[in-house]
């Protein structure tokens, strides 16, 4: 196991120096930064010298990216362009987009399992063709849609819940938890209901029933215990990435998380911004995916890491 | 664009009570608010308006963008400011700006006006400040703005060492003068703008706590900053024109206008600079506002540059009146933008002083006949005509109407081309790689139809994108610069009308400021270049 996480560990490495030396390169170089900064004028001359000076801009692109990675190595995300240290400003949005993916996450493991299990369970019966039939409807409704009706229903009309959640509290954040949630839910629901309708086909479900164990025993225990590999890996790399903030979501309720900071970076060609988020970001997506494969080994014995 | 949208606007409005509240009210001589008949806003109070994350720290000398620039405004106080409806410039830091020769200004401050830290503005406040934004060791973005003043070519340069402008001198505590490489008649109208506001001695300091907490003389004082809020009081002490009427003005950070719009209409947002296009069209935001919002036309400009570097453009002026005339602006105006913006008859828009929206004359009238007549007349267009816009400005739509009105005119193909963004458009301009028509817009950044023409099309100028060059047009300009009032503006309108004889560009329309409020507030109007009047706005 130790080797297992070190190995996984060091692997690591290279991915992350390719991953930010593309997002780097894409960004600061496919575009120039300090153009277009002025409105319908041209920056002047010493503006965008000043600026070139500070981000680097006139080396070699493999020499800006050292320069760079030497002082995240050391800690420091760099300071953005309009002056704010991007470190802190990752800090003081974290919580939210943290707060927010683990709302999405409870909403799609709670209601996704439970309708998977149970339409699993009564396959072909009515309520499976109801958990057919709603899941259909969400996947098909692209999520600004989604967002923006509840939005306009549940907050503005009925009130239910706050319009937007600007200060990112828990109570603000469930509405548009439960938004970003809802695709996944219905990607749970049939992940598990399918596994599961497989599972109770197998071998090992049979002999249970015939030593004569308890359904709830055999279903509860064994059967999913198996059908649930696919749903948390799943989840897990669902987590990670809703972790790098829901770009869509955020805009539509005003969510302050590290969405909104990335978008509004690329925007502004803020390279410093992007480029520390980025870099933030594929590094909680290998640890997301290292947890989740550590976790197979627990749910089945067969996986082993050794 | 993402310039600054600032406008001065003569109301059309007739349905909105607006009251021209605070602004130009008192003469600096304390609280003038709350007793006047017609200045019913009350004291005190909190409110929350649409903001946006600023691209720079915020200095009044290096915001070159709204998001910034809105809230630079609500904390400084400069020599002059603008009359929130007629856009007349009011004396604010200044007591008086004179000259005999619209060359050398003597510029005499009111004594005892404060910065929020507590220190009195002086003349050296002002000359220290603007000799910093200009020297090109502090790379600001606004330097640009005393290009007039003597010696800022010197100390500008790029690479340039010097850190003070040969036309500045401090007299005393309260008189510095000013001093133009030439006649500049309406420089006192331009020092309104923000990058002419002081900057306390703590700034010059440490420039980095500064931009941590940033100090102005005017009427809001800072307070904070968080990732989604920009916290601003009341100073207590403030003395000028337009003493704020509420106690706490937050700036809250909306990403998306559609949002911004939406917790307006809950009532969690008092006030947002924008209605989204979708809520525009046949009115639907009246639905939700009533009367709560304001349509108004602000100093901008929106037309088509015929490329330079296309031959056939640039040699053929019959060519580019008749694609000019064969524009329909009346219907584009109505069927894209719901009637917010103005079809444009002239290269400035008339909320600007001096401006008269004429100048375009016929060239600006769709007639399909005469188009088609001049067309033929004029030889055609070899291949297929393009009209470029950036794709990230939502110019896609009225392009594509542009284009369809041409074709179906003068049955000349014309299609719309994209570039993915703004930076992207201005580089390949700059290079020069842009054939047939391209899409020009302007902000003003002060009220004068100076503003419009002589950075635009002054032969070399930085925004000459149509590479205009006409000495009598510059002669005109020079001319006008050393007249003052009236004589001035009649002279930049026969310059102005030597574009309506050679369309280097040909203007589409004026667009107009859309905003909306919350039932909480009341005594909501915005300036001429599109922003609220925070001093004004009050709690119901």
């Amino acid at each position: 196991m130790g080797t297992f996480i070190l190995r996984r560990i060091l692997q690591m490495i290279p991915v992350i120096l390719g991953a930010t030396f593309l997002i780097y390169w894409m960004v600061f170089n496919l575009g120039d930064p300090t153009v277009g900064r002025c409105g319908e004028r041209p920056c002047p001359d010493a503006y965008v010298a000043k600026m070139r000076a500070e981000y680097n801009l006139d080396d070699p692109l493999p020499v800006q990216y050292a320069k760079y990675m030497g002082k995240v190595v050391q800690g420091d995300l760099g300071t953005s362009f309009n002056g704010n240290d991007v470190a802190e400003e990752l800090g003081n949005r974290w919580p939210t987009t943290v707060k927010l993916a683990l709302i999405a996450i409870a909403v799609e493991a709670v209601i996704g399992i439970a309708a998977g299990v149970i339409a699993g369970i009564r396959r072909g019966k009515f309520i499976d063709s109801l958990v057919f039939v709603s899941t259909l409807v969400i996947i098909s409704i692209p999520s600004f849609v989604l967002g923006s009706v509840a939005q306009m229903i549940f907050g503005l009309r009925l009130n239910w819940f706050p319009v937007t959640a600007t200060a990112g509290t828990w109570q603000q954040l469930l509405l548009p938890g439960l938004v970003l949630g809802a695709l996944s839910t219905a990607y749970v629901a049939r992940l598990t209901r399918n596994s599961l309708v497989e599972n109770l086909r197998a071998d090992y479900v049979r002999t249970g029933k015939a030593k004569g164990l308890s359904r709830q025993r055999v279903v509860g225990v064994h059967a999913l215990r198996n059908s649930m590999i696919p749903v948390i890996t799943f989840i897990g790399a669902d987590l990670g990435a809703l972790m790098g903030g829901a770009i869509v979501t955020e805009r539509i309720f005003n969510v302050q998380g590290i969405g909104g900071y990335i978008f509004h970076a690329i925007n502004t060609k803020d390279g410093t911004a992007v480029v520390g988020t980025v870099t933030l970001l594929v590094l909680v997506f290998l640890v997301m995916n290292l947890l989740v494969d550590l976790l197979y080994g627990a749910l089945d014995p067969r996986i082993s890491h050794d | 664009m993402r310039g600054r949208t600032r406008l001065m606007a003569v109301a059309g409005m007739s349905a909105i009570a607006v009251i021209a509240a605070a602004c130009g009210g008192g003469d600096g001589g304390g609280d003038t608010a709350g007793g006047g008949t017609d200045e019913p806003g009350k004291q005190g109070g909190e409110i929350v308006i649409r903001g946006c994350t600023p691209e720079n720290p915020l200095v009044p000398g290096n915001t070159s963008e709204t998001c910034g620039g809105d809230q630079v405004d609500a904390m400084t106080a400069k020599l002059v400011e603008y009359d929130t409806e007629t856009a007349e410039p009011i004396m604010d830091l200044a007591e008086s700006i004179e000259t005999e020769d619209n060359q050398n200004f003597t510029v005499t401050l009111q004594q005892g006006r404060l910065f929020h830290d507590g220190t009195e503005v002086k003349a050296h406040n002002f000359v220290d400040a603007w000799n910093y934004t200009t020297a090109a060791k502090n790379g600001q973005a606004g330097s640009y703005f005393f290009g007039a003043i003597e010696g800022a070519a010197e100390i500008s340069a790029e690479g340039a060492e010097g850190e003070e402008m040969s036309g500045l001198e401090v007299v005393d505590d309260y008189t510095f003068t000013i001093r133009t490489t030439e006649k500049v008649s309406n420089l006192p109208v331009r020092l309104g703008y923000s990058a002419f506001a002081p900057l306390p001695d703590a700034f010059f300091d440490d420039p980095e706590a500064f931009e941590e907490n940033p100090i102005g003389a005017g009427p809001f004082k800072f307070v904070s900053k968080s990732t989604s809020e920009f916290v601003y009081e009341k100073f207590a002490d403030y003395d000028g024109p337009s003493p704020a009427h509420v106690d706490k003005l937050t700036f809250r950070v909306y990403t998306d206008p559609k949002t911004a719009y939406t917790d307006t209409v809950a009532g969690n947002l008092d006030y947002t600079n924008e209605i989204p296009q979708e809520y525009l069209i046949g009115e639907a935001y009246k639905a939700d506002l009533s009367d709560r919002a304001l349509v108004k036309p602000t100093g901008r400009f929106a037309g088509i540059v015929f490329s330079p570097n296309d031959p056939q453009l640039k040699e053929n002026l019959q060519l580019r009146q008749a694609l000019s005339k064969a524009i329909d602006r009346e219907q584009i105006a109505e069927t894209i933008f719901n009637g917010t913006v103005t079809p444009a008859h002239g290269w400035a828009p008339d909320v600007v002083d001096g401006a008269t929206d004429e100048a375009c004359g016929e060239y600006c009238d769709f007639d399909p006949e005469g188009a088609k007549a001049l067309y033929e007349e004029s030889g055609g267009y070899d291949g297929t005509l393009t009209l470029t816009v950036n794709a990230d400005g939502a110019h896609t739509e009225w392009a594509t109407a542009v284009c369809n009105s041409i074709q179906n005119t003068l049955e000349l193909e014309c299609l719309m081309q994209t570039t993915p963004d703004f930076a992207t458009f201005n580089k390949q301009i700059d290079a020069g790689e842009i054939q047939g028509m391209f899409r020009t817009g302007w902000q003003a950044d002060y009220p004068s139809i100076e503003n419009f023409l002589a950075p635009i099309y002054g032969t070399g100028a930085d925004s000459n994108w149509s590479q205009y060059n006409n000495p009598d047009f510059d002669q005109k300009l020079t001319e006008a610069a050393s007249a003052e009032g009236d004589d001035a503006n009649a002279l930049y309108q026969e310059a102005e009308a030597m574009l309506g004889e050679d369309l280097p560009t040909t203007p589409l329309w004026y667009p107009s400021t859309v905003v909306g409020w919350s039932d909480n507030v009341e005594n909501v109007n915005i300036n001429v270049f599109g922003v609220l009047d925070f001093s004004a706005i009050s709690v119901k």
